[in-house]
C-alpha cells in the first residue's frame, strides 16, 4: 500500500512540504506525468466543451445555453443542483447526528467522507444556483442588504449558507491534520456537538423549505405533489437520500481510493453498510406511508388512473417501496452487494423525485412542456466532473477515508 | 470528545436565539397591506372593448418598450398572446358563441397580498401601500421565484441579457405619483377602463351589473379570487370562456406559506432542546458504560 505522505516529525523545506502537502510526495514533473490517466484526459474533454459554455451563459443571458422560458423559471440545471443536489449532500447531518447524538460510534469511519461529501454537495449546489441566478453577484442581498424574511427563499438562502460555513467547520479537523496544525484541529474539534445540532436544526428546516417553496404554487403544481405535507416530504426523503449517498460513495471509495483508506475503514465497511441499509428501509417506509396519507388527505385516488399518476405510481413503487423491501431483505441476508445496489436505486428515485416536481409536475396543466437544452446538460456534467476532481483532490491529500496516525480513536 | 455543559448549554442558547430573533416578528408581517378598499384599481369592461390595442401601443410608449407588432392588423388575434418583458399588457380575442367577439387585455393584476411579493427574497417585488406591485430592479437577483409563485403567469425574465431582469406591469407608479392615470386608461377610447379606488370601481361594477342583467355574468373577476385584485373584470360571457382560471380560490397566496413560516421558530425552539435532550442521555449512558469497563477491565466489549 503507497503511503506518499509521511508524520513523523520532521524539518520541512518549503520546497518538501509543498511537495508532500500538495504534490503527493511527488516532484512536479513526476506528479504531471501521473496526471494522464484515462479518467483525467475524459473529464479535460468535458470540460473543454463545458467551460465555454458556463461563459456564454455569463456573457449572452440564460438563454444561450439553456431552454428556461418564462413558463418553466426553473430548469434542468437549477432542479438537478439545487433541487436534487441538496437532499442528495444530506449524509454530512445524518451521520453526524447517528455518531455524536445518538453515540453510534461504530459509524466514526464513514463519518468524515460523509462530511466531506455534504460539504461539497452543498458548496456545489451552489455553484450550480450561481450559474442559474440572473445575477449572481448579488448572492449577499438577502444576507446582508434587503432582507425579505416572508420569503420561503430567504429562508433557503439563510440557512444553505449556514449551513455551508458549519460544514466547513465540521472538516476543519481534517485540514489542519493534512497541515499539521494541532492546536487549530483541537480547537476545531471541541465545536464538534455544538455544530452538529446546529447541523441538524438548519437542515431540518431547509430541506423542509426547498419543498415549502412549492407550497405557493398551488394553481400549478399537480394535485398528487402538492400538499400540505410537501415539507415533510423533503425532509423525510432527505434523510433516505443522505444515508444512501453515505453508502454509495463508500462504494466508489473503497474501490478507488483503496490506497488511501486504512484497514479500519475497510474492514469495517461491510457492516456499517448493512446498518445504513437497514435505517434506509425503516426511513423509506415512513415515506410510503406519508406519501399514501398525503393522497388520502388530498383524495387525489381517482388521479392516480390518469398519466400523472402512473408517473406518480412509478415513483411510489419503483423508487420507494421497492427500495425499501430490497434493503430490508438485503439487511436481514446480510447482502451486501444488495444493499449497495439499492442505494443507487434510491438516489436515483431522489433525482427523480425532485426533477418531477420542478419540471414535471409544475405547469402540468399548460399545453406545451419544458424539454431542457441538450446544453444543459453539458454544463451540469461539466460541474459534476470539476465536483468528482475536487472530491479526489481532498481525499488524496487529507486524512478522509483514513485515520491521521497522530490523532487516532479521537 | 467532550464538552462541558456548561459550552453546550451556551451554544443551544445562540443557535435559538439567533434564529427566534430572525424569525418571531416576521414570519407574519409577510406584505404591507394596505387597505384595499382605497387601494388604486382598474375595472376592466371586456363588452365594452373594442380590441384596439391603444393600450398596447401607449404602454410601450411610457415604459420606453418597442411600439408593438401589427399595430391594426387582426392577424394578430389569431394567435393567443401572453405578456413579455417588452409587452406589459398584451389584448386577445376570445370567441363568443352568441355574438361579437370578447377582447381581453391581460396584464399584472396587482394584488391585495401577492404572492409575488411574498416570494421574493429581497422585497424586489413590492406592494405598495397605493396599490401597485412595483418592482426593484437594483434588488433583483434573478432568481425568478416571484415566476413560479404568480398565479396569473405574469412576471417574464429577460433569458437573453448577460444582466437579466424581471418586467411586468407597474400600474404607472411614476405617473400615479404625479396625479395622472395610468397610460392605458388614459388613452382608452371605448372606455372600457376604468382607473379608480377599489371600492367605488365595485360599486360601479355591481351597479353595471344589475342595470344590465343580461349583459353580464354576475361575478366580477378579481373581487375575490386569491384574496382579491385590484384589477376588476366584467365579462357576458362565462369567465372561463376568456381563459381565466376559475380554480384559484378565494385564499391570499402568501397564506399557503404562513403555515410553514410560523412553524420555523417552533423548530428552532423544540429541535435544539430535544437534540439535546438525546446527546445528554447517550453520553450518560457512554460515562456508565466507561465506569463498568474501569471497575471490571476483563469484561468484554460488546
Ligand atoms: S398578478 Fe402576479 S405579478 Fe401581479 S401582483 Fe399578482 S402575483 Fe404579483
Ligand atoms: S426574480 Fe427578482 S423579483 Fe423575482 S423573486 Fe427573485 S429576486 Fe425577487
Amino acid at each position: 500500500m503507497a503511503e506518499y505522505i509521511q508524520y513523523p516529525e520532521k524539518i520541512y523545506t518549503p520546497h518538501l512540504w509543498i511537495r508532500e502537502k500538495f504534490l503527493m510526495g511527488m516532484s512536479l514533473s513526476a506528479y504531471i506525468k501521473k496526471q494522464f490517466t484515462p479518467f483525467n484526459v475524459v473529464a479535460g474533454l468535458i470540460l473543454l466543451v463545458g467551460l465555454p459554455f458556463i461563459a456564454l451563459r455569463f456573457s449572452q443571458g440564460l438563454a444561450a445555453v439553456t431552454n428556461a422560458n418564462s413558463d418553466y423559471p426553473w430548469g434542468f440545471i437549477l432542479s438537478f443542483g439545487l433541487f436534487a443536489g441538496v437532499p442528495l449532500a444530506a449524509g454530512g447531518y445524518v451521520l453526524a447526528s447517528t455518531v455524536y447524538l445518538f453515540g453510534l460510534k461504530q459509524y466514526h469511519p464513514l463519518l468524515r467522507p460523509a462530511i466531506l461529501t455534504g460539504f461539497l454537495g452543498y458548496f456545489f449546489a451552489v455553484v450550480y444556483l450561481l450559474i442559474d441566478l440572473g445575477r449572481p453577484w448579488r448572492l449577499p442581498y438577502p444576507m446582508f442588504i434587503y432582507y425579505g424574511p416572508a420569503s420561503v427563499l430567504f429562508l433557503v438562502a439563510w440557512h444553505v449558507a449556514l449551513y455551508l460555513s458549519v460544514q466547513f467547520l465540521e472538516f476543519c479537523p481534517a485540514i489542519f491534520e493534512w497541515l499539521g496544525t494541532e492546536r487549530f484541529r483541537r480547537w476545531a474539534m471541541r465545536i464538534t456537538i455544538g455544530a452538529t445540532i446546529f447541523g441538524v436544526i438548519l437542515s431540518t428546516l431547509h430541506q423542509s423549505a426547498l419543498g415549502a417553496l412549492f407550497l405557493l404554487a398551488p394553481g400549478k403544481l399537480h394535485p398528487l405533489w402538492y400538499s400540505p405535507l410537501i415539507p415533510v416530504f423533503f425532509f423525510i426523503s432527505s434523510i433516505f437520500a443522505g444515508l444512501s449517498v453515505v453508502i454509495a460513495e463508500s462504494t466508489l471509495s473503497s474501490r478507488f481510493f483503496k490506497d488511501k483508506a486504512d484497514y479500519h475503514y475497510l474492514a469495517s465497511l461491510d457492516n456499517l453498510t448493512l446498518g445504513l441499509g437497514k435505517a434506509a428501509s425503516v426511513v423509506l417506509f415512513t415515506y410510503f406511508g406519508l406519501e399514501v396519507i398525503g393522497v388520502a388527505h388530498g383524495n387525489h385516488w381517482a388521479l392516480l388512473g390518469t398519466p400523472f399518476g402512473y408517473w406518480f405510481l412509478i415513483e411510489i413503487l419503483m423508487f420507494v417501496l421497492l427500495p425499501c423491501f430490497l434493503f430490508a431483505f438485503g439487511t436481514q441476508k446480510k447482502k451486501v452487494g444488495l444493499v449497495r445496489f439499492t442505494a443507487f436505486l434510491t438516489i436515483t428515485g431522489i433525482i427523480f423525485n425532485r426533477l418531477t416536481v420542478v419540471l414535471i409536475a409544475l405547469n402540468w396543466n399548460l399545453p406545451h412542456h419544458e424539454i431542457p437544452y441538450w446544453k444543459e446538460f453539458v454544463i451540469v456534467l461539466t460541474i459534476i466532473t470539476i465536483h468528482l476532481l475536487t472530491f479526489r483532490w481532498i481525499v488524496n491529500r487529507m486524512p478522509v477515508l483514513r485515520e491521521h496516525p497522530d490523532y487516532k480513536g479521537m | 470528545m467532550d464538552l462541558k455543559r456548561r459550552d453546550f448549554l451556551k451554544i443551544i442558547g445562540l443557535s435559538t436565539g439567533s434564529g427566534l430573533l430572525g424569525w418571531v416578528g416576521t414570519a407574519n408581517a409577510y406584505v404591507t397591506k394596505p387597505d384595499p378598499h382605497d387601494s388604486a384599481a382598474m375595472l376592466v369592461d371586456t363588452t365594452r372593448c373594442v380590441g384596439c390595442r391603444t393600450c398596447e401601443m401607449v404602454c410601450a410608449e411610457v415604459n420606453n418598450l418597442p411600439e408593438p407588432a401589427l399595430l391594426g392588423d387582426e392577424s394578430i388575434f389569431e394567435q393567443k398572446r401572453t405578456t413579455e418583458t417588452y409587452a406589459h399588457t398584451v389584448v386577445n380575442r376570445y370567441p363568443n358563441p352568441t355574438g361579437e367577439p370578447v377582447y381581453v387585455k391581460t396584464q399584472c393584476r396587482h394584488c391585495n397580498e401577492p404572492a409575488c411579493a411574498s416570494a421574493c427574497l429581497v422585497k424586489a417585488m413590492e406592494k405598495t401601500p397605493e396599490g401597485p406591485v412595483v418592482y426593484h430592479e437594483e434588488r433583483c437577483m434573478g432568481c425568478r421565484y416571484c415566476m413560479v409563485a404568480c398565479p396569473f403567469y405574469i412576471p417574464k425574465f429577460e433569458w437573453s441579457k448577460a444582466v437579466p431582469a424581471v418586467r411586468k406591469c407597474i400600474f404607472c407608479f411614476e405617473r400615479q405619483k404625479e396625479g395622472l392615470e395610468p397610460a392605458c386608461a388614459e388613452n382608452c377610447p371605448a372606455e372600457a377602463l376604468k382607473f379608480g379606488k377599489r371600492k367605488e370601481l365595485l360599486e360601479i361594477a355591481r351597479t353595471r351589473i344589475y342595470q344590465n342583467p343580461d349583459q353580464y355574468i354576475h361575478h366580477i373577476y378579481g373581487e375575490h379570487e386569491v384574496g382579491g385584485t385590484g384589477w376588476l373584470y366584467l365579462s357576458n360571457i362565462p369567465f372561463e370562456q376568456l381563459g381565466f382560471r376559475m380554480d384559484l380560490g378565494t385564499r391570499p397566496y402568501p397564506e399557503f406559506t404562513k403555515g410553514f413560516l410560523t412553524a420555523v421558530p417552533l423548530v428552532l425552539l423544540i429541535w435544539p432542546a430535544l437534540l439535546g435532550g438525546v446527546y445528554a442521555f447517550t453520553n450518560q449512558r457512554e460515562q456508565m458504560n466507561n465506569t463498568e469497563k474501569a471497575v471490571s477491565p476483563i469484561k468484554k466489549e460488546v
